[in-house]
């Protein structure tokens, strides 16, 4: 490779990354470490009811009695659990009710990172939105023209004061406390998140968002977000994520679970781009994070599209239990990697119901020393009958010192079930980068046609807005990527 | 319109371009020719700034503008198009996406605005029909999956649509059989204006039955050794490159 190009692939670094700010505003930070006391602490702090304490107390001794696992597709970084701080909140303001009340300081923040919670402003009132800065939800907007269909979205806190008996009746059902050790760890400490139920027949008018925000030292995020469609119901939920520039990692070990009963559909889309770190992969967001979705009535659908630019290292699944008849689940995934960054993600697709139907579509992007892993289980269930599924994996690698990983596992139970699994790796070739330059394009043009020409058929299954969004970021996460 | 001076150039250290001269005049066509490793391929991938090939020495303008100075996109947006002998496949961007990006550059480093979606489509269309270009393989990726024929043809809608002063067809004649040469040619000559110019690099004369020169130039080991009108390539036709190859080969010996 001439020298020219080498550079072009070399500098895939170093476009500033542009959320790194700090939000200088006075914080409520928990001591660091975590023992029952940290657990008790914050479900004081939330003013928990006692069942709750319970549930994760219980967590917690789960937590305590397992080990780090060992499968993953990269050396699993030493985290020291009693080094983080499990609840940090800005002091001001741990309620609001309108804008107003919310700190000046705060809001700028959220401005900064193109969020408007002024509610006149938010894409012309599409779109609802629940802010989560470190481990409280600062405001939730476009509550009241929700309650008027019956939707329900609110901050995780607020829905275990207001409807308990929602959150007794579906929390941990998907992911229990004990599914693994970041989940154990999520349940024991979870701080807030958001909390979604859409009544019966009820399609929710507006797109419904969620924007995390990592701002203190030395803290962990750790959100929940539970999302529940009653029968018949449907519901488009985006979350985005960012955090400042630190040199030292921090961890995000969120849990999100998703319930669709009969004839109910979740799409779940996420944007995420925490910190990844500097080019010389100095600190960066360890994103541990589990994803499930059950569809647990007949005829329901649940769809995940992640969008995955950030993290030092990604590690996460995005699952789907097909227990209804008829039931389908869908996954689309774009990860890129790029300096040092890691990510190991893909799907689990469980079919247990008649005729569940299932599609994977994941796209990997890897760029400079990173490396980006494919990991997926497709299990056909013995009472499958008919089940099918698609597998399309793609790699697609620029320069030559990255590294791109599949690793598919099947376990099939039902001899009437179909399965179909396509690969491809490619590479963005200087021909390509030339030929483009040849028309006029420059190269770091050039790249970004090619990238979002490969991720495309990922990106239109997010909502318009972030469709677009989604290129950008694409396109700046891999600007100085070429000279 | 195109100078070109003593134009020596190296790949990986090899010369192999040795002193080469050209003048191309706007509204003139001129076919260069020669035989396998003469450094047609090169002068083309020189010319466009392909990174693996270093110029050594000489100097080459575009309408006065010092073209070596300039990287390739800049070479492109200032009038200059390479249609590939082997032209680049990119899965996932469509021909259309890429086109208006590319028109779009264009008029952007000449302080244009984008081009209006209306126009844009009305020229796709118009220029379509000019080069038998199928409007389905429009809307494909670029290039993906199309056939040799099919993959030239789109080099010339694409010339058609970027309107550049001067086009550098590098052996656009192979691998195409005699309907694919014909509409080829017939799109070339559709767009050959007093304001543009074409070098028309080629093994065979048969495309210069198409296609007509007003010059044809041969190269050999890295310079132009012979130039003419059209009659030359009919005489290189009949006779082969031996005759030039060995009185080239003698003069060699004699000055050494």
């Amino acid at each position: 490779m001439s020298t020219k190009d080498d550079n072009i692939l070399t500098e895939l670094a170093v476009e500033e990354y542009k959320y790194g700010f700090t939000t200088d505003i006075e914080m409520d930070i928990a001591k660091k470490g975590l023992s029952e006391d940290t657990v008790r602490f914050i479900s004081a702090k939330k003013s928990e009811p006692e069942w709750l304490l319970e549930w994760r107390l219980k967590a917690l001794k789960h937590f305590e009695k397992m080990s780090m696992p060992q499968w993953q597709n990269f050396k699993h970084p030493k985290v020291d659990f009693q080094d983080i701080s499990y609840y940090a909140a800005p002091k001001e303001k741990p309620k609001v009710n309108s804008i107003d009340e919310v700190d000046p300081e705060l809001l700028e923040t959220f401005a900064k990172l193109g969020i408007p919670l002024d509610e006149q402003k938010i894409l012309a009132g599409v779109v609802a939105v629940d802010a989560v800065f470190d481990s409280v939800s600062v405001k939730t907007t476009f509550r009241e023209k929700l309650k008027e269909v019956g939707v329900i979205f609110c901050s995780f806190g607020e829905a275990v004061r207001e409807y308990p008996e929602l959150v007794k009746k579906y929390l941990g059902t998907v992911v229990p406390q004990t599914d693994n050790l970041y989940a154990a760890l999520n349940a024991a400490v979870f701080s807030d998140g958001s909390f979604v139920y859409i009544p019966k027949g009820v399609n929710c008018p507006m797109e419904l968002s969620t924007y995390f925000r990592i701002n203190a030292q030395n803290t962990g995020q750790f959100e929940r977000t539970l999302i529940v469609a009653d029968e018949g119901s449907y519901v488009s939920y985006l979350e985005g994520c960012t955090a400042p520039m630190r040199d030292e990692n921090q961890l995000h070990a969120a849990v999100v679970e998703l319930i669709a009963l009969d004839n109910a559909e979740i799409k779940y889309s996420t944007v995420q781009n925490w910190y990844p770190g500097d080019k010389n992969g100095i600190g960066g967001i360890y994103n541990f994070v589990t994803k499930r979705g059950i569809c647990r009535g007949d005829n329901s659908k649940i769809s995940w599209t992640q969008v995955e630019t950030g993290s030092s290292i990604t590690w996460k699944y995005p699952s789907v239990i097909l227990k209804g008849d008829n039931s389908i689940g869908e996954f689309y995934s774009v990860a890129l990697t790029r300096n040092h960054q890691i990510a190991d993600t893909g799907s689990k697709m469980f079919h247990i119901g008649k005729n569940t139907r299932s599609k994977i579509v994941s796209k990997g992007i890897s760029a400079g020393v990173s490396q980006n892993s494919y990991r997926g289980l497709v299990q056909i269930g013995k009472g499958a009958e008919k089940a099918r599924n698609f597998t399309q994996c793609d790699s697609l690698l620029i320069g030559d010192r990255c590294g791109a990983h599949t690793f598919p596992y099947i376990e099939a139970k039902n001899k009437t079930a179909k399965l179909e699994h396509e690969a491809t790796t490619s590479k963005i070739g200087e021909d390509q980068i030339f030929y483009l330059n040849q028309r006029g394009i420059d190269s770091e043009k050039a790249v970004e046609l090619i990238v979002n020409g490969y991720a495309k058929e990922v990106l239109n299954q997010l909502p318009m807005e972030f469709a677009v969004e989604a290129q950008k970021l694409l396109a700046i996460s891999l600007e100085g990527s070429v000279g | 319109m195109l100078s070109i001076k003593n134009l020596q150039a190296s790949v990986d250290d090899k010369q192999i371009l040795k002193g080469l001269n050209l003048e191309v005049k706007a509204g003139e066509v001129h076919a260069i020719m020669g035989p396998n490793g003469s450094g047609k391929s090169t002068l083309a991938s020189v010319l466009a700034g392909r990174d693996a090939y270093e110029v050594t020495g000489g100097e080459v303008t575009l309408e006065g503008k010092d073209l070596l100075e300039l990287s390739p996109e800049d070479r492109a947006r200032e009038g200059l198009f390479l249609a590939f002998q082997y032209p680049i496949e990119i899965p996932g961007v469509s021909n259309i996406n890429f086109l208006k990006t590319a028109v779009n550059e264009i008029r952007a480093y000449k302080g244009l605005a984008p081009m209006e979606a209306k126009e844009f489509l009305k020229q796709v269309k118009e220029k379509q029909k000019l080069v038998e270009f199928d409007a389905k393989l429009a809307n494909r990726s670029l290039n993906e999956g199309f056939s040799g024929g099919e993959k030239k043809r789109n080099e010339i809608f694409q010339l058609a649509m970027l309107e550049p002063k001067l086009s550098i067809l590098d052996e656009t004649d192979s691998g195409l059989d005699i309907d694919a040469l014909r509409i080829v040619a017939n799109g070339v000559n559709h767009l050959r204006s007093k304001d543009n110019a074409f070098v028309v690099i080629t093994h065979y004369q048969r495309l210069l039955e198409y296609i007509v020169p007003d010059f044809v130039h041969v190269l050999y080991k890295g310079r132009i050794v012979k130039s003419g009108t059209k009659e030359l390539a009919l005489e290189l036709e009949e006779k082969g490159y031996d005759w030039l190859k060995e009185s080239v080969d003698a003069e060699e010996g004699a000055a050494i």
